[in-house]
């Protein structure tokens, strides 16, 4: 078995060798990909524009104001005198958020009554608008706290604040959303590289009939396709290493965990991707179809079903259900475990055991198929 | 029993209600050269691939070098050698990567390997063309090259599907030096063709037609057994008038034309040739040459053609 096994190796090496164009796709382009998602890919919200409507213009009120410009979240833009002219830049998206403080801020404030500022946040892109509300919170509470801890220091009372916290943010602490996303990346690249290159190497020898002198030789379907998968496995834990590498110098981010356990799930996925690919091929007739196919049967999934972006939690059950027909969604919890937790094998012994199941399943059904198809 | 040898009982296959080959019985004999004739859909490809075991028979049974295809495909295609109609090497490999895959996947050794690579060098006079690209090479080269790679762990069994078509006639007549090669070393060699002219260089043939076997013999056997009227070729001027004339004549069977010739199937020579005067003589023809002639393997395959086609029409 391993006799016949070695040649086709070594004959789809040097094919792929011989076609640079595919071998720079492969490697490259998935550092490529790294650094344009990594850095469009970015859910961080600072520097909102704001637009401030000062109707009192006093020194309490620029007090106020001085909050927002110091917290390093918001960038005052536009100083207005009117509400009106809020809502106009609103609508031109010149602005995301504005700020109306009412005439009376201070007179109230001396009088101790409460202050209703308000506040215009464009909700267009749902998820900023509400990471916007909860920092004009923040600056807005922090403002009060101080003046009702002034108020009580005032009249004799100890000042003190009845539950105080301290956030410590693990794993990512500077809660970069890059960090979070390159695990989902080289899950993501590795599955269309895979998927694509397998199904486009055997629909080729289907289009150009070569396979037909491979069928009445003594090779078995067996051979045959490990002898096709073994250099595309190889070339895609390449392609690891360098988005691996590049998330490093692009992006800072580290390995922390094992790098043991890093290889064998990239590897169990690779060969699920892999299978993916070669069942494909059994379907598609040209390279063309076999393209297309495998873009779509790579992309969507990986993109939308596997958590890479969408927390899967929050899909309705039946998209929960589906999400498990890819298996990324199981190789990203193992990624972002390895290599932003550096947690070991118990955090995700349940997802390396889906892997090795998928790469089982996946690779007996298309290895039938296509024992059938090729004869 | 010889284990270089094909034989083939009540073989059929069926694709749904479509009888591609339909109980067809032959024996090939060592180191013939067998012709395996018939137009495109008769049956031929079906045929070779059951042959070669990559398609299961729906009835009968062969064996091939002495294996069942049905039972023992892998024994069968360890022995033997296979030439398709598409070309099927790599063609972005060079020659001698071909070879060299080919050779390990058969499980040459690596004296075997570079005994046969030198063989096919010169078979395929490629000698200094090792890292080229195949697909660079011209037809009739690769033509060369798919059979030496087909024969490098030396079969005593090869099936050449239309190893021909897409190849010059000069280079068509070399390769068939190659083929009787073969054959001369022993090599039992089962060709498909649709070239007429080729089968004369076959040992045996059979002609195949919608599935069946309509004749079975060697070239000569095949001329003598079939038309036994005399054929008369006859060169004259204004061919397609004088076919006309002449097929209206009570002695005239068949008239075809063959280029400038005209083929006349007689009952009778002697009354044929003078009528054939006559006709001339009366409508101011030229009449440059009449001969009787042994019939080509055309004008027997259009014979038998003919009358299978006639046969179903009757029987329809």
């Amino acid at each position: 078995m391993i006799r016949r096994l070695w040649p086709v190796i070594k004959k789809e090496f040097r094919q792929i060798r011989r076609d640079k164009r595919v071998l720079a796709i492969l490697t490259l382009v998935p550092a490529f990909l790294l650094f344009l998602n990594g850095y469009a890919l970015n859910f961080d919200v600072t520097h909102i524009r704001m637009a401030v409507v000062d109707l009192e213009k006093s020194g309490r009120s620029r007090e106020f104001l001085e909050g927002f410009k110091t917290s390093g979240y918001f960038d005052v833009v536009y100083n207005l005198n009117s509400a009106e002219e809020a809502s106009a830049l609103l609508d031109d998206a010149a602005v995301l958020a504005a700020l109306v403080i009412p005439p009376d801020f201070s007179r109230r404030l001396l009088s101790n009554q409460t202050v209703d500022i308000q506040v215009l946040v464009d909700g267009v892109n749902s998820n900023t608008a509400t990471t916007v509300i909860g920092y004009v919170q923040a600056v807005t509470l922090q403002y009060s706290r101080d003046i009702t801890l002034a108020t009580l220091s005032k009249i004799g009372r100890r000042n003190y604040l009845p539950i105080n916290y301290e956030a410590r943010i693990w794993y990512n602490p500077e809660l970069k959303s890059v960090k979070f996303l390159v695990p989902g990346l080289i899950g993501f690249i590795l599955a269309i590289t895979c998927v694509i290159a397998t199904a486009l190497s055997i629909v080729r020898e289907k289009e150009r009939n070569t396979i037909e002198q491979i069928t009445v030789s003594p090779v078995h379907a067996l051979e045959f396709i490990l002898g096709k998968m073994v250099p595309y496995a190889v070339i895609s834990l390449v392609a690891a290493v360098i988005v691996i590498l590049a998330a490093y110098v692009l992006f800072g981010v580290e390995v922390k965990g094992s790098y043991l356990n890093l290889f064998v799930a990239t590897l169990l996925f690779v060969i699920a991707a892999l299978s993916i690919g070669l069942f494909i091929s059994t379907i598609a007739e040209s390279q063309q179809v076999a393209f297309q196919v495998a873009a779509l049967a790579s992309m969507l999934p990986t993109l939308i079903l596997s958590g890479f972006i969408f927390p899967i939690r929050s899909m309705p059950l039946f998209l929960q259900i589906l999400s498990n027909i890819t298996p990324a969604k199981y190789y990203l919890v193992i990624l972002r475990g390895i290599i932003l937790k550096g947690v070991g094998f118990a955090a995700y012994w349940e997802q390396m055991l889906s892997l090795i199941l998928y790469a089982v399943v996946l690779l007996g059904i298309s290895s039938l198929r296509f024992r059938k198809t090729i004869g | 029993m010889n284990n270089h040898t094909i034989e083939v009982e009540q073989l059929t296959k069926r694709f749904g209600d479509f009888t591609a080959v339909d109980h067809i019985d032959f024996t090939v004999k060592q180191g013939e050269i067998f012709g395996f004739l018939g137009a495109n859909g008769a049956g031929k490809s079906t045929t070779i691939r059951m042959l070669c075991a990559l398609l299961q028979p729906t009835e009968g049974t062969a064996r091939v070098g002495g294996h069942d295809i049905t039972d023992a495909p892998e024994k069968v295609k360890e022995s033997i050698g296979y030439m398709s109609q598409r070309f099927s090497l790599y063609e972005d490999l060079t020659v001698e990567e071909n070879i060299h895959f080919f050779g390990r996947v058969y499980g040459l050794t690596d004296a075997g390997l570079r005994e046969r690579k030198a063989w096919v060098l010169s078979m395929a006079n490629l000698h200094g063309r090792e890292t080229s690209i195949t697909g660079t090479l011209p037809g009739g080269w690769k033509q060369r090259l798919a059979l030496g790679c087909a024969v490098l762990h030396r079969p005593r069994i090869v099936f050449l599907d239309e190893p021909t078509s897409g190849v010059d006639p000069l280079m068509r007549r070399t390769f068939w030096e190659l083929i009787n090669e073969l054959s001369g070393e022993g090599v039992t060699v089962l060709v498909t063709t649709h070239f007429l002219e080729e089968a004369e260089y076959c040992n045996d043939l059979i002609l195949i037609n919608a599935g069946h076997i309509i004749a079975k013999g060697s070239p000569k056997e095949l001329k003598s057994d079939h038309i036994k009227t005399p054929i008369l070729e006859l060169q004259c001027s204004n061919v397609i008038e004088a076919m006309s004339r002449i097929e209206q004549e009570p002695w005239a069977l068949e008239t075809s034309v063959f280029g400038t010739n005209l083929h006349v199937s007689v009952s009778d020579e002697a009354s044929a040739r003078s009528g054939i005067r006559k006709i001339v003589e009366q409508n101011d023809m030229k009449l440059y040459s009449i001969d009787r002639i042994t019939p080509s393997l055309e004008d027997v395959f259009l014979y038998l053609l003919d009358r299978e086609s006639e046969k179903k029409e009757t029987m329809g």
